[in-house]
């Protein structure tokens, strides 16, 4: 106890070190001109991706609440960032407050209601929330119903996708290893038996749900000023099985798993762009295949971190037993 | 701990596979290198929800190059095709654009939808290579609507559903000479509630009268419940843009119930499927808009349809003709900007004047879209007749 408890603050500036090494180092590729653009797009969406991928992964790998309708809150945050930046003119960290404040309200509207259904009929009824959102936005002329709003300015930077990612992981990681944490996978374990244990299940799944839902927001934000167009039709529930593949992927319920899918999908999908004829064939086989040999996804439930790495580093991570 | 260690290592090994996989893609550095042929990109929609559009487009494009390049190419070189598929998806449209500079395009063809091309348009602007998209209609994709501002890199080489209604209303008032007409379109889309607003504007500004206007979604199967409505409103002529899905059986209903004025609309009709549902005898007196006719006899039009038969063994529709002018369009604008690139090649587009396309004879105006004559089609008789 109480050597590891002397090893953190090491642990931790080692990390802080990590990120920042990171960052610096594409901060530089980007400005010296060493990244073209297609790699920096690609850089973009592997971002926004893995935000969407861990954040579902919240919802439906750890509370085991299968959810079909986070294309849905990505919108809202999409469109609530764009209203914010595009509209009024306002800086674009008031876009993504709203985007994120936005998302987590309607997280909270529809998850209310529909956290007391289980299973099948959770997966329904978000499915039919996802579009009941991109059809009301298809038939709101203020944000330009159906054709969506075009020529957005680009405020997504590199910094911002940085942070974001960041963020997200931070907030989410911690919140699972906290208590609440720990009631959440215990609703997922069995909810009857977390049930009689006092655990409130309802209001974990509600704070898991809504927590998912902002940071899908916040991708949205980030989507919408990177892209240039957000339509209704971007957010329909092909968007939510991409983000559903990338977790099953990853492994239900691995935050490690569902970063690594989506950073996988994401250069799969970019590596595909030049065989446009058997594309969607290899992409399909390629999943068939990661699933028939790792039908748990490509992590199980487990993470890739400390542990592993630990052996790499030894002394200097301290190892935990 | 040895398997999951042996684990890590397979997902590590994919993973750094798949990111080789990808940089490979990549190419060389933006450098636009002036080899042995002339690389043009191809960034239509392949799969996804509008496939069809991008493939048939994507078909026109790469016939007109097959075609230049037997002829002896461009400025002496061999135009070459870089054909990629964006999903139906902006942000994808976005990333192909990207690639495809990095590989030293001069120009893009594609994609089809206008948000695709809006996905693609700042990646073009930034590098500052000319886009044609063949059958975006959306008046913002060549135009900020904010500062009115012309988008100097992107063109297109169809008309603008505006000038289609309008060339309706006023075939409707002198050709068929009508002076009443009732409306009754799709609301579900921009492109029909588009149509309709400029037939409309332009019917009413000369002089007719709308007696009815009605509307149906996308998906409907029964109409006759609002067309025994317009039948009581007695129309001389009955425009119906949609798309020939719910058309077909609309026109279908309308002359089961005794409705035998002419019926107009907009390219959406342009189907095979539309005499197999409504039936010939139906659609007989029905006129629709459209980019181009395969019946037409026109010698160049005709040489078109019997080369793509033979090569795709397919009729050429609409998206194939859009997508071989905009190839020719393309080839000429490097022609007669003297070298490949990519500025010239857009102020040579720029300066476009009648350009002799299948869809009509072509001049660019100051907001690059371009000036043609818009075809209307009659059917007769299960034919497509061009009037």
């Amino acid at each position: 106890m109480q050597k590891t408890r002397h090893i953190k603050p090491v642990r931790f500036i080692v990390e802080v070190g990590i990120l920042v090494v990171i960052f610096t180092l594409v901060q530089y590729l980007i400005s010296a001109g060493l990244l073209n653009q297609y790699y920096q797009i690609n850089l973009a969406s592997i971002c926004i991706n893995i935000i969407l991928a861990v954040s579902l992964n919240l919802i439906n790998g750890f509370t085991g609440q299968l959810s079909l309708g986070h294309a849905g809150f990505m919108a809202v945050g999409a469109y609530a960032s764009v209203i914010m930046t595009n509209y009024m003119e306002l800086p674009f960290i008031v876009g993504i407050a709203a985007a994120c404040l936005a998302a987590a309200l309607a997280g909270f509207i529809i998850g209310v209601p529909t956290l007391r259904l289980r299973g099948d009929y959770l997966a329904i009824a978000t499915l039919g929330f996802g579009e009941i959102i991109r059809v009301v936005l298809q038939n709101i002329d203020y944000v330009g119903g159906p054709a969506g709003i075009m020529g957005i300015s680009k405020m997504t930077t590199w910094p911002w996708l940085f942070a974001s990612v960041v963020v997200t992981l931070v907030v989410i990681v911690n919140l699972i290893n906290s208590s609440y944490g720990r009631a959440i996978i215990s609703v997922r374990e069995d909810e009857i038996a977390a049930e009689l244990m006092g655990v409130n299940t309802t209001k974990y799944k509600v704070l898991a749900f809504v927590v998912g839902a902002m940071f899908a927001g916040l991708a949205g934000a980030l989507y919408a000023h990177y892209f240039y167009i957000i339509k209704p039709e971007t957010f329909n529930f092909l968007k939510s099985f991409d983000i559903l593949v990338m977790v099953v992927l990853g492994g239900l319920g691995s935050t490690t798993g569902a970063v690594i899918a989506a950073i996988f999908i994401t250069v799969l999908t970019a590596a595909l762009q030049s065989f446009p004829a058997i594309r969607m064939i290899l992409y399909a086989v390629i999943l068939i295949m990661v699933m028939i040999y790792r039908p748990q996804g490509l992590m199980g439930n487990r993470e890739l971190g400390r542990r592993t790495f630990g052996k790499v580093f030894g002394s200097l991570w301290g190892e935990e037993k | 701990m040895r398997i999951r260690r042996k684990v890590s290592m397979v997902v590590l090994m994919l993973f750094v596979l798949s990111i080789v996989a990808g940089c490979s893609q990549g190419g060389d550095n933006g450098s636009a290198q002036q080899g042995d042929t002339i690389k043009v990109g191809i960034n239509t929609e392949l799969s996804g929800a509008v496939a069809s559009y991008g493939t048939n487009a994507a078909n026109g494009a790469l016939l007109a190059i097959e075609e230049i390049n037997a002829a002896g190419g461009v400025l002496g070189k061999q135009l070459e095709p870089l054909q990629r598929d964006c999903k139906s998806v902006a942000d994808e449209a976005m990333s192909v654009s990207a690639a495809l500079v990095g590989e030293g395009i001069v120009a893009q063809i594609g994609p089809l939808t206008s948000g695709n091309v809006a996905g693609s348009t700042r990646v073009m602007m930034e590098n500052q290579i000319p886009l044609l998209a063949p059958a975006a209609t959306a008046v913002n994709v060549t135009v900020d609507e904010k500062t009115n501002k012309v988008r100097d890199f992107i063109f297109r080489v169809c008309y603008l559903d505006s000038d289609q209604g309008r060339r309706m209303a006023n075939f409707a008032l002198e050709d068929l000479g009508v002076k009443t007409a009732a409306i009754y379109g799709s609301t579900s889309d921009d492109y029909a509630t588009g149509l309709a607003k400029y037939f409309k504007e332009e019917f009413t500004s000369k002089g007719g009268t709308i007696v009815a206007e009605e509307g149906f979604v996308n998906g409907d199967k029964d109409f006759r419940a609002t067309l025994t409505k317009i039948k009581n409103a007695n129309p001389e002529f009955i425009y119906v843009p949609g798309y020939y899905t719910e058309v077909a059986v609309l026109i279908k209903q309308a002359r089961e119930m005794g409705i035998t004025c002419p019926i107009g609309g907009g390219d959406g009709w342009d189907s095979p499927d539309m005499v197999s549902v409504a039936g010939a005898e139906a659609l007989n007196n029905t006129f629709f808009t459209n980019h181009y006719s395969v019946e037409d006899p026109d010698p160049a039009i005709q040489k078109f349809v019997e080369a793509y038969k033979a090569k795709y063994n397919k009729l050429p529709d609409s998206f194939a003709a859009l997508g071989y002018d905009a190839a020719r369009l393309l080839a000429d604008a490097i022609e007669r900007a003297g070298e490949a690139d990519p500025i010239k090649i857009k102020e040579a587009l720029e300066a476009t004047k009648d350009f002799p396309g299948i869809t009509g004879k072509m001049s660019m105006d100051e907001n690059h879209n371009p000036v043609k004559n818009i075809v209307v089609i009659e059917y007769k008789d299960g034919n497509l007749i061009s009037r």
